[in-house]
């Protein structure tokens, strides 16, 4: 427990020495942005001075995490709202996009990784292999662009960009952010299966590429679990193969998926700023994608901080529920 | 056909009485297990092929054709002048992917520049030094680990302003940790062993022991590493480009093509999908690289 | 000894084909076993286990075992297919492993993994097979059973695991138990301990028994019959008792090389072997 703590401090730590370093390395001089290049240079002097700039470098970076532990990521300058503020906004798209996604992976992926290693050097786990293998060769970008030419242009069988038809904007209360959750708990059944056709191409884009990466890493934990002497012991035992694979096999297994699955989730939320751009999905990668090219620092930053806090939280969360999967990491605690 | 038989046969020596007949046959007999496997052929086939390209670029196309703007011809489809179609800016497109397989390349070079000797270098130092120096090390990779790697590729372009260096030193920001991990735990596995304490009781410094003893050890794993990585730090690099923070226009770069040929996509889908075809063509080959590469080690090892 | 043997096997061979030239594991073994306890020994790599392994069909993929005649208490083994040999596995044969903490499922409590086997051969329910396991704990002498019912592989000593593996293995009541090297990664002291208990079961239960091990004392001192093996086949067959007697090269080189108490050698002779032996 002490270790966990003491890991998950460290790294904040360092997220934040990362993101005051870039803040303090930008090549624009935030005074200059402030007083412009036609003040005088006591003016100059006075901002500066005003706004810490002045200070020690250790003094600057612990008022710098004094704000951001307040929650103060600063103002940015396209909403000119507090950007904690902004984010909270924009993350919950963000997140029912990712989540989708991480169902998919896990749901398909796991079952292929397992067939896979249970046919190895056959035609199923060729075929597994050869299509997460596609799955993580791909452009996440470039196959979002496709998927929306086929199946929205061309076959119309999904929603176009964007979380909503523009008609059905602002009919249900925003309650989770999740705009799917919050139709359905509403009853408007228009507006949850119109989120859902918009929802169901970047998600199952998403979906695939950690399908591809689940089913790869269940793969081989697999044939490694499979090698052991107690499958061999359940086999001696009259069990079905069908039992010793996704009971005692696959139970070892989940003990190695905890930490892949978390990892997935955070390589999601990346993949967003992509899909994000792609299909004009109003979340948190097009929040920053956006923030970038108007040089909005404090919110590229923000954005920045809020991701590696649920890094930080996803590697916290799947600690603690190894010992769930795992009774031998049980009393370490 | 004898000289090759003998050749063979010298190779093949199960007992080789040169240091050099030993290490050119322990090198032909992973030649001749990753030969077996026909996707890794399939794999350093595509790599071969990039790398020709991106060398030989100037004598395949006019040098100017990748940024030359026809205004006349803009958006045309395939055809036999213009093999994969012209850009919405009247630029030929086989042109700028062959020009654009240099910057791909370049980028992954230079990445590879940089993460192997601060991979190495960290996990070297970490592993043989131990103690708080390697607590300290491995602190800072597991900090630098579980960090975001696209969002902080991002925040820094951010900070330094696009373009094709600030992109490198972003990925390759973001890639060394796993080196450092892996030579790291190399060394550990090698600390130990006689002939580095032989090399220590005849007197050799740290950094000598380091550079010739470990260091030689460490670096084969790390290659099969940074084959099995090329493909993820290729599609950073490409949806960098994408997003409009890699290389900066007219520079031909396969993810700003794509991002440049999505106002046009209903009508002229080429303009979009063929750099994104050779995105994916060179991340599928070299993941097969990578995995080939590595079945012929772990089969070497167990 | 009844009329009609327990296992009969003639001829049993294990081959591996591979790149260069197939590896024949098992060559040409034949024996009978009643309900008696039979011992097999040899080095490693001189086919003892996959003899053992080819009774339960459990040889793993590119391995091919054929045979004349295979019979398990009045059963063809050879026209068997897997769902035959699953049918058999637990219930008629069963096998315990030399290592109980990899040889268990270390994600699954002791007494669920127990439970298991009954449930898997009786399709009884929950309840019954929880009891049936509590009341096998106790046949191997584990003195809290309930407590040790709720227990993880990691969290029992290595004696009390085997003893575990025991009961998983004969809760389905087999008639046959092949014991795979079941001591050689005990502690010294519960060795003798738990070879008692399966003994003891054996006999009460009426079964037939191969032991499996390397080591020449412990077989000869716990079977009625031993079975010398080398280079993947049967050199010699002789009763524990006559083991002195044995006429074999290769038997009377290891029972050379054995220490002995009370009598000091400055060195132990070295096993001579003639790759003739596997061929003749």
């Amino acid at each position: 427990m002490c270790r966990l703590l003491f890991s998950v401090l460290s790294t904040f730590l360092g997220l934040t020495c990362v993101t005051f370093f870039i803040g303090r390395v930008i090549p624009i001089d935030p005074v200059l942005a402030i007083v412009g290049d036609k003040a005088s240079m006591a003016t100059y002097n006075r901002v500066r001075s005003e706004i810490g700039l002045d200070l020690p470098i250790p003094v600057q970076y612990w008022r710098y995490l004094i704000k951001v532990l307040h929650g103060d990521f600063g103002n940015s300058v396209i909403t000119s709202q507090p950007v904690l503020q902004d984010l909270l906004r924009v993350f919950p798209a963000t997140l029912e996009l990712s989540l989708m996604a991480l169902m998919i992976g896990v749901i398909f992926g796991i079952p292929l990784g397992v067939i896979a290693a249970t046919h190895r050097g056959r035609w199923q786990d060729q075929v597994i292999r050869f299509g997460s293998l596609i799955g993580y060769s791909m452009p996440v970008f470039w196959l979002g662009l496709i998927g929306l030419l086929v199946f929205y242009a061309k076959l119309g069988w999904v929603e176009g960009p964007g979380r909503l038809d523009v008609s059905y904007d602002d009919i249900v209360p925003v309650v989770t952010g999740l705009i799917t959750v919050d139709s359905l708990f509403a009853g408007e059944h228009e507006v949850f299966w119109n989120s859902l056709g918009h929802l169901v191409l970047p998600a199952a884009i998403l979906g695939y590429l950690s399908l591809a990466y689940v089913a790869r890493m269940t793969r081989s934990f697999m044939l490694g679990q499979l090698k052991q002497e107690y499958i061999l012991a359940t086999l001696a035992k009259g069990l079905s193969p069908f039992r010793v694979v996704w009971v005692h096999a696959l139970g070892n297994v989940w003990v190695q998926l905890v930490t892949v699955i978390a990892l997935t989730f955070g390589s999601l939320l990346e993949g967003a700023v992509l899909t994000e751009t792609v299909f004009a999905w109003p979340g948190l990668g097009l929040y920053m994608k956006n923030s970038l090219f108007n040089a909005d620092l404090n919110a590229v930053l923000g954005g920045t901080m809020l991701v590696g806090v649920v890094y930080i939280g996803l590697n916290m969360l799947s600690d603690l529920i190894y010992p769930l999967v795992d009774p031998r990491a049980r009393e370490r605690r | 056909m004898n000289g090759t038989l003998t050749w063979r046969g010298w190779l093949l020596d199960p007992a080789p009485v040169s240091r050099r007949q030993a290490r050119l046959g322990r090198w032909f007999r992973a030649w001749l297990a990753f030969r077996r496997n026909g996707l890794a052929m399939t794999g350093l086939f595509v790599v071969s092929a990039l790398v020709l390209t991106a060398l030989a670029a100037p004598l395949l196309v006019d040098p100017r054709a990748a940024i030359l703007q026809v205004l006349t011809e803009r958006l045309q489809p395939p055809s036999s002048s213009h093999w994969f179609g012209v850009d919405e800016l009247g630029r030929d497109i086989f042109a700028r992917i062959v020009f654009g397989a240099r910057t791909t390349l370049i980028i992954v070079a230079l990445v590879s520049a940089i993460v192997t000797p601060v991979g190495l270098g960290i996990g070297l130092a970490a592993g043989y030094f131990g103690s708080w120096i390697d607590a300290v090390l491995m602190r800072i990779t597991d900090i630098f680990l579980s960090f975001p790697r696209l969002v902080l590729a991002l925040a820094f372009a951010a900070a330094l302003g696009p373009g094709i260096e600030n992109a490198v030193i972003a990925i390759a920001l973001t890639t060394w940790p796993p080196y450092a991990r892996l030579a790291r735990a190399e060394t550990l596995t090698h600390r130990r062993s006689e002939f580095i304490e032989a090399a220590e009781l005849q007197g050799a410094s740290h950094l000598r022991i380091i550079m010739s003893q470990i260091m030689p050890l460490c670096l084969p794993s790390v290659i099969i590493r940074l084959t099995l990585d090329m493909a993820g730090i290729i599609l950073t690099a490409a949806g960098l480009g994408f997003l409009g923070l890699a290389a900066q226009p007219p520079a031909p770069e396969w993810g700003a093509m794509v991002s440049s040929g999505r106002q046009v996509l209903l009508g002229q889908w080429w303009v979009s999908t063929i750099p994104g075809i050779a995105i994916f063509v060179t991340s599928v080959g070299f993941n097969l690289l990578g995995d080939g590469l590595r079945d012929v080690a772990d089969s070497r090892s167990s | 000894m009844s009329d009609t043997p327990l296992l009969t096997l003639r001829n049993l061979r294990v081959v591996y084909p591979g790149d260069e030239g197939d590896l024949v594991a098992v060559r040409n073994v034949s024996f009978d076993l009643g309900r008696e306890r039979l011992g097999i020994v040899g080095e490693s790599g001189s086919g003892k286990s996959t003899t053992g392994r080819a009774i339960m069909g459990l040889v793993a993929a590119p391995g091919i075992v054929t045979a004349d005649e295979m019979r398990l208490a009045g059963k063809d083994l050879t026209s068997l297919d897997e769902r035959g040999f699953r049918r058999l596995r637990g219930k008629k044969v069963a096998m315990i492993l030399q290592d109980p903490k990899y040889s268990l499922d270390p994600v699954m409590s002791v007494g669920q993994q127990i439970a298991e086997t009954h449930r898997c051969h009786f399709r009884s329910s929950m309840n019954a097979a929880r009891a049936a396991a509590l009341d096998m704990l106790a046949a191997v002498h584990i003195r809290d059973p309930e407590r040790v019912y709720a227990l993880y592989p990691h969290q029992v000593s290595g004696g009390m695991g085997q003893r575990v593996m025991i009961a998983m293995m004969l809760i389905a009541g087999p008639d046959l138990l092949i014991a795979d090297e079941p001591t050689s990664a005990l502690d010294v002291t519960v060795q003798h301990q738990v070879l008692a208990i399966m003994d003891d079961l054996v006999r009460s239960r009426g079964m037939g028994l191969i032991l499996i091990s390397h080591n020449l004392h412990l077989v000869s001192s716990f079977c009625d019959r031993v079975l010398v093996m080398y280079g993947g086949r049967v050199v010699e067959t002789c009763a524990a008792g006559e083991l002195s007697k044995a006429r074999h090269p290769y038997t009377r080189g290891l029972l050379a090389s054995l220490p002995e108490l009370g009598r000091r050698r400055a060195e132990l002779p070295q096993l001579r072997r003639d790759p003739a032996w596997a061929e003749g």
